[in-house]
């Protein structure tokens, strides 16, 4: 298809928590997709970085401040922040030049470095800003988490079992991840006995914050085919698509959600809009899907994803999930890096992550984690003020 | 209106809800499609199909029934001012039937996650949220109604 780009090398910094310099993270990243692609340095024509909030004014202008680090060579630099959607909008930037024709080949990349703990919000007395509301009135993150967890027992009948079982699941294939930061083995009884963080989700059903990086190398697939790396996987859908009003689900960082009391007006949430139009973009459905990387911000938001992704009819994901289906060798693997069980969220690097998880993949080069044929993956993630996106690869 | 240790009390968000007995929360109305909004919008409506950018302040719905609920078992970051000890407390996020919208709050104190379940029928209330030198900053609280 004419909007196709090439993914020529993948690379990513191990996850952790050591609080150096993002751009240390991002300068690793890179070099390993630019050793994987086999790409000189100096053939990358266009940087697209995801921005980070918490380094200062560097993590502001991420794409010029790799580029930098990486050592000037007069390529052109882009920055975009969409919060955990950061990866892909500095994607989607990338395939766009390529696509216009105005470079062969792109360097994409994001890399965190985050404090310990709650993401808090900027300081100050400031009631126009709804982040800043919802934390001066108690509502974390983890509270909408558990607000959606809570929904899925009282209206599919989900059980602590089941968001139990996705931390096992994840946690038994992301020990087999050397990028992963968590790499232990959880039993059920582990997350049974962490503390209760927002009922009916502990802690071991909540995804952590941490330091890591990603990259990617990408180029049109006349650059590709020119290398002899024609069949090399490709990304065949960037969808970032917003939900429509009046959305009825109170979305981070909001208190209220819109009022649904306009007449005419069809609401669409936006975690169940962006694969529709990602699988449109692709040309393909969810039943030619291998295997998915979706942001289990929580355990449960993990199966939401998958009936999101009509990977499971609605209210269906957990039967998915107690049949073994979503699990390394089951119909359809979900989160076989590992996820952000074991990752822990990186915000610019997370989408690219994602996307590096699934090219290693559709290469078969995923080691103890490979889905056997597999020739399709989709990424869902989610940010602030309705910002997610959803990427879709093939080989 | 004065707590036992005499200050005064104050909205901790001055003007997102009344401060009398039966308290409600104040959102506008847009004059074109109806379309409420909370926080009040006064500026432009949010309807994709309504250009609007005339609103009337409105009370909205005192009583609704439970979306879904949670709890915070750990201290939430600043700006939320904590009590020392911590102590967890409960949120629900709250249909309004006439609004068509979900509201959040926190749960009165006293009232825990095992006393609620998705479709309780709740009230608006005001509780403390936080002291500070000069007064006691009151917020609106969802509380589990009769009706």
């Amino acid at each position: 298809m004419s909007n196709e780009i090439a993914i020529l090398g993948a690379g990513m910094h191990p996850w952790g928590k050591w609080g150096h310099n993002f751009v240390q993270y991002g300068v690793a990243a890179a070099r390993e997709a630019l050793a994987d692609a086999g790409v000189p340095w100096q053939d990358v024509k266009f940087i697209s970085g995801g921005a980070t909030m918490r380094c200062g004014y560097p993590g502001y202008v991420a794409g010029a401040s790799i580029a930098q680090a990486l050592g000037w060579q007069g390529a052109e630099v882009n920055t975009s922040y969409a919060a955990c959607a950061s990866g892909s909008q500095a994607l989607a930037a990338a395939r766009n030049k390529i696509l216009a024709g105005e470079c062969e080949v792109a360097l994409v990349v994001g890399a965190d470095t985050t404090p310990k703990g709650f993401l808090a919000p900027a300081g100050g007395y400031r009631p126009e800003d709804p982040d800043w509301v919802r934390f001066y009135l108690g509502i974390t993150n983890p509270t909408y988490f558990a607000l959606y967890a809570r929904r899925r027992m009282d209206l599919y009948g989900d059980t602590l079992e089941d968001f139990a079982a996705v931390k096992v699941k994840n946690s038994l294939i992301g020990s087999k991840n050397p990028r992963a930061r968590y790499r232990k083995c959880f039993t059920a009884e582990d997350v049974a006995a962490s503390a209760m963080v927002a009922d009916p989700l502990r802690l071991m059903d909540i995804c952590a914050t941490s330091d890591g990086g990603a990259a990617l190398i990408v180029s049109s697939m006349e650059y590709a085919r020119k290398i002899g790396k024609g069949n090399a996987p490709r990304v065949a859908a960037i969808s970032t698509v917003t939900p429509t009003f009046a959305s009825e689900v109170v979305e981070m960082p909001d208190i209220a959600t819109d009022s649904a009391a306009a007449m005419g007006v069809e609401a669409h949430a936006y975690r169940a809009s962006l694969p529709v139009k990602a699988y449109e973009e692709a040309g393909i459905g969810p039943e030619d899907v291998s295997l998915a990387e979706v942001y289990d911000l929580s355990t449960a938001l993990e199966l939401d994803w998958i009936e999101d992704l009509q990977l499971a009819p609605r209210g269906e994901a957990a039967a998915l999930l107690r049949a073994g289906d979503t699990a390394l060798g089951g119909k359809i693997p979900v989160n076989v890096s590992g996820g952000l069980a074991c990752f822990g969220e990186a915000v610019p690097a997370q989408a690219l992550a994602q996307v590096c998880e699934l090219t290693w993949q559709l290469r078969g080069q995923a080691g103890d984690r490979q889905v056997e044929g597999a020739k399709v993956g989709i990424t869902a993630n989610q940010g602030l003020f309705g910002h997610g996106s959803s990427v879709i690869v093939t080989r | 209106m004065s707590s036992s240790d005499n200050k005064p009390y104050a909205a901790a968000i001055e003007g997102w809800h009344t401060m009398g007995a039966k308290p409600a929360l104040i959102g506008t109305q847009c004059d074109e499609c109806g379309s409420y909004f909370f926080p009040k919008q006064t500026q432009y409506c949010k309807n994709p199909q309504c250009e609007s950018t005339d609103f009337t302040e409105v009370e909205l719905s005192r009583r609704g029934h439970i979306w879904s609920y949670t709890n915070a078992g750990y201290k939430p970051p600043t700006p939320f001012v904590a009590d020392d000890p911590f102590e967890p407390f409960a949120i629900a996020a709250v249909q309004l039937e006439k609004e068509q919208m979900v509201v959040l709050g926190q749960v009165v104190k006293g009232v825990g996650v095992d006393d609620l379940k998705v479709g309780l029928p709740v009230e608006l209330v005001l509780e403390p949220l936080h002291e500070t030198d000069e007064d006691i900053k009151l917020t609106w609280k969802w509380q589990p109604s009769e009706c």
